[in-house]
């Protein structure tokens, strides 16, 4: 029995992990009830199983050469950072990648991940021509052609079948760097303006809001931009990312984390953004993964973890974003600057998270007797305006708000029943959720 | 399952009309859990309890009904609660118990050993068949009842104080014993609570309701603490209780 959670380090469990290699592994382990893993990284209970087996498909990690025209095909427990090391010399990079590195390509495809480029770009599912599924069913080769049954699997959370292998279009870069403006608001309609206004210049946008502040208008600093092309830089190198030099070596005590400490680490973090600053060559992980170069960053988070809240809401309920950076300021719930981004259009996955709108993740300690509560009324205001929460982050939605979230809920049981018609691929995530219950 | 914050979703109460274990169910259904099984002996309180249950969010609220003097029986009254909830169970409730009359029942060879049964015999058979469902399960909790009468025994009550003892110290053992089951247990010893079962009797000091304990019991499922104690302080004060000569202890706690 090993002990397992998510990356939030909350409702840890004990579960026999299989440690497979090959897809027939996979096929005979499917004989059984068993949830799907690759990292780790989803912040809830997706990758978990209390009591029973978890797969973990780590060594499914073949990366084939790269196509002429920039297609690779992956095994699903590669991870990304893998292979962006392995196809950045060539000029490659993926064409859609979320705030880390540090996930496998099937956990990737089983959240239907977005990155910053999401509001034209599209998630990574937009990306891949063709998939194969182990399910008890047997073994499936699945292209867009084969619409609602290759879409069931992006954004399905693991609960359709095990993905071994992905093919993806990768993206061409000329550099290592991204051309980044960056700019300072001093409140949130400010902000949210500029998005509407100057996104689609840019491949990539991103905002970091600041939901301590207890003005509760919530300043926030813009950053967008998107990869160098040789002739903009002095000398342009296509160097792979660095690996992490610092890490968290302890979990950190209760209470680190509090209203007046994180307080204090926005207030320096915003007063140290330039106001105003165009073209700034960074990194890619520096501008894409930031955290990445902290090792067991969620061990700051102290003994009892944290839980990350990430909601859609559409264009027309912008409304509900002020609220809720509005309420988490009046709870004086401690929460780290929180990420703001505008979605563009959603693809046909049933569970698919991103649909066109806004999109805002808080990441929050658990501790506060007053954030179950707080979430539960967030929760609320999303449903009233029509959106939703992003499941590779949940640990904490009752099912019945769940189903109000993704009103194709039944569709996507249904589909996933022909691939596992016995129910075997399961996990802590879908038990609490019952979403193959549809 | 449990969630991040430690809400359970199915909850499976032994001595369902307790008063604390309503107040504590109250607040579990509030949060997330849909499913609560109600057992105990009287099926009209109980059913009482269950309309309260769905009143403050639960859907599913089933009952059994059992005698907690037939401890041979207390393997087919777990098992049909488990049954009952028709999903895997993240929390049991122990709550049965009954105070008793001490004046009445200390020389009384029958009514002292019924007494036994009720607030320790049955709830270790009980104990027994939960967890060997929930180890098999390899994850869920159990939850309890213990009192601080069992930390020190009173004159004034110690048939009830004496079986609590027997019930507590066998309840440390038992959680020990789960270590790397994925099972594991908290004991909760509240202080004098008002409720129908203490109703009538002297209040001594730091007597509380059951809403201050429900509190304290959804306060250490949150934070996974072994030992809750309500209120808080009785953990202090009894430290220094206990070790109080006996003719002080007694002119202290029975006067």
């Amino acid at each position: 029995m090993s002990r397992l959670s998510g990356w939030g380090r909350t409702a840890a469990v004990d579960a026999e992990v299989l440690e497979v290699t090959t897809e027939e592994q996979v096929a005979a382990a499917l004989t059984a009830p068993l949830a799907p893993r690759g990292l780790g990284r989803s912040y809830g209970d997706a990758a978990q199983l209390a009591g029973g087996r978890v797969l973990d498909l780590r060594g499914l990690d073949t990366i084939s050469p790269v196509s002429p025209d920039g297609e690779v095909t992956v095994g699903a427990g590669a991870s990304l950072d893998a292979l962006v090391r392995a196809v950045m010399p060539a000029g490659w990079f993926v064409p859609v990648t979320p705030g880390t590195r540090q996930v496998t390509l099937g956990g990737a495809l089983a959240a239907d991940v977005h990155g910053k480029n999401h509001h034209r770009d599209g998630s990574l599912g937009a990306h891949v021509t063709h998939l194969r599924v182990v399910s008890p069913t047997g073994i499936h080769e699945l292209t867009p052609a084969d619409g609602e049954r290759f879409f069931v699997h992006l954004g399905a959370m693991g609960l359709s079948g095990v993905v071994t292998e992905v093919t993806l279009g990768l993206l061409p870069i000329s550099s290592d760097r991204v051309l980044v403006d960056t700019e300072r608001f001093d409140d949130l309609d400010g902000v949210m303006a500029a998005m509407v206004e100057g996104d689609h210049r840019y491949r990539y946008s991103v905002a970091w809001v600041d939901c301590a502040a207890r003005s509760g208008r919530g300043r926030a600093v813009l950053t967008r931009g998107d990869h160098a092309r040789a002739d903009d830089l002095a000398s342009a190198t296509l160097r792979p990312p660095r690996p992490a030099r610092l890490a968290v070596p302890l979990t950190a005590p209760p209470g680190l984390l509090n209203a007046a400490s994180v307080t204090a680490f926005n207030e320096m973090w915003f007063r140290r953004a330039p106001r105003h600053r165009v073209r700034e060559p960074q990194r890619l992980e520096t501008f894409f993964h930031p955290l990445d170069g902290v090792r067991d960053w969620n061990r700051l988070y102290g003994p009892r973890g944290f839980v990350q809240y990430q909601f859609v809401v559409p264009d027309a309920a912008a409304e509900t974003v002020h609220e809720a950076v509005a309420r988490l300021a009046a709870s004086r719930v401690p929460s780290f600057l929180a990420v703001l981004k505008r979605f563009g259009a959603a693809n046909p996955a049933p569970l698919s998270f991103p649909q066109p709108g806004w999109t805002l993740a808080l990441d929050l300690p658990v501790g506060p007797p007053a954030l179950p509560g707080l979430l539960d009324m967030l929760d609320e205001m999303v449903v009233a305006a029509g959106g939703r929460v992003y499941l590779a982050k949940d640990a904490r939605l009752a099912p019945s708000t769940l189903r109000a979230m993704y009103p194709r809920l039944s569709d996507f049981a249904a589909l996933a029943a022909t691939f596992d018609p016995e129910h075997r691929l399961t996990s802590d995530l879908d038990r609490r959720l019952r979403l193959r219950e549809g | 399952m449990d969630n991040a914050f430690g809400q359970p979703q199915t909850v499976v109460v032994l001595g369902g009309t307790s008063d604390i274990a309503r107040a504590v169910v109250r607040r579990l259904a509030a949060a997330r859990a849909d499913t609560v099984v109600l057992a105990g002996r009287d099926g009209a309180a109980l059913a009482e309890a269950a309309e309260e249950a769905r009143d403050f969010g639960a859907l599913e609220t089933p009952i059994v009904t059992f005698d907690a003097t037939d401890v041979g029986d207390a393997g087919r009254a777990v098992a049909d609660c488990f049954a009952a909830a028709g999903r895997e169970v993240d929390l049991v409730i122990l709550a049965v118990g009954r105070l008793g009359h001490q004046e009445d029942d200390q020389d009384d060879p029958g009514r002292a050993g019924e007494g036994a049964l009720v607030n320790f015999a049955w709830p270790v058979a009980a104990l027994a068949a939960v967890r060997r469902l929930l180890v098999a399960q390899g994850h869920g909790r159990i939850l309890v009842m213990s009192s601080v009468a069992a930390i020190r025994v009173r004159r004034s009550a110690y048939l009830y104080g004496g079986a609590k003892a027997g019930l507590d110290r066998l309840a440390t053992g038992l959680a020990a014993s789960l270590a790397g089951t994925g099972v594991s247990l908290h004991l909760l010893r509240p202080g004098f609570v008002r409720t129908k079962m203490t109703a009538g009797e002297p209040e001594p000091p730091l007597t509380t309701g059951v809403e201050p304990v429900a509190e304290a019991v959804v306060r250490g499922l949150a934070i996974g603490q072994p030992v809750i104690w309500s209120p808080p302080v009785l953990r202090w004060a009894m430290l220094v209780l206990r070790h109080l000569p006996a003719r002080l202890w007694s002119r202290v706690m029975d006067r």
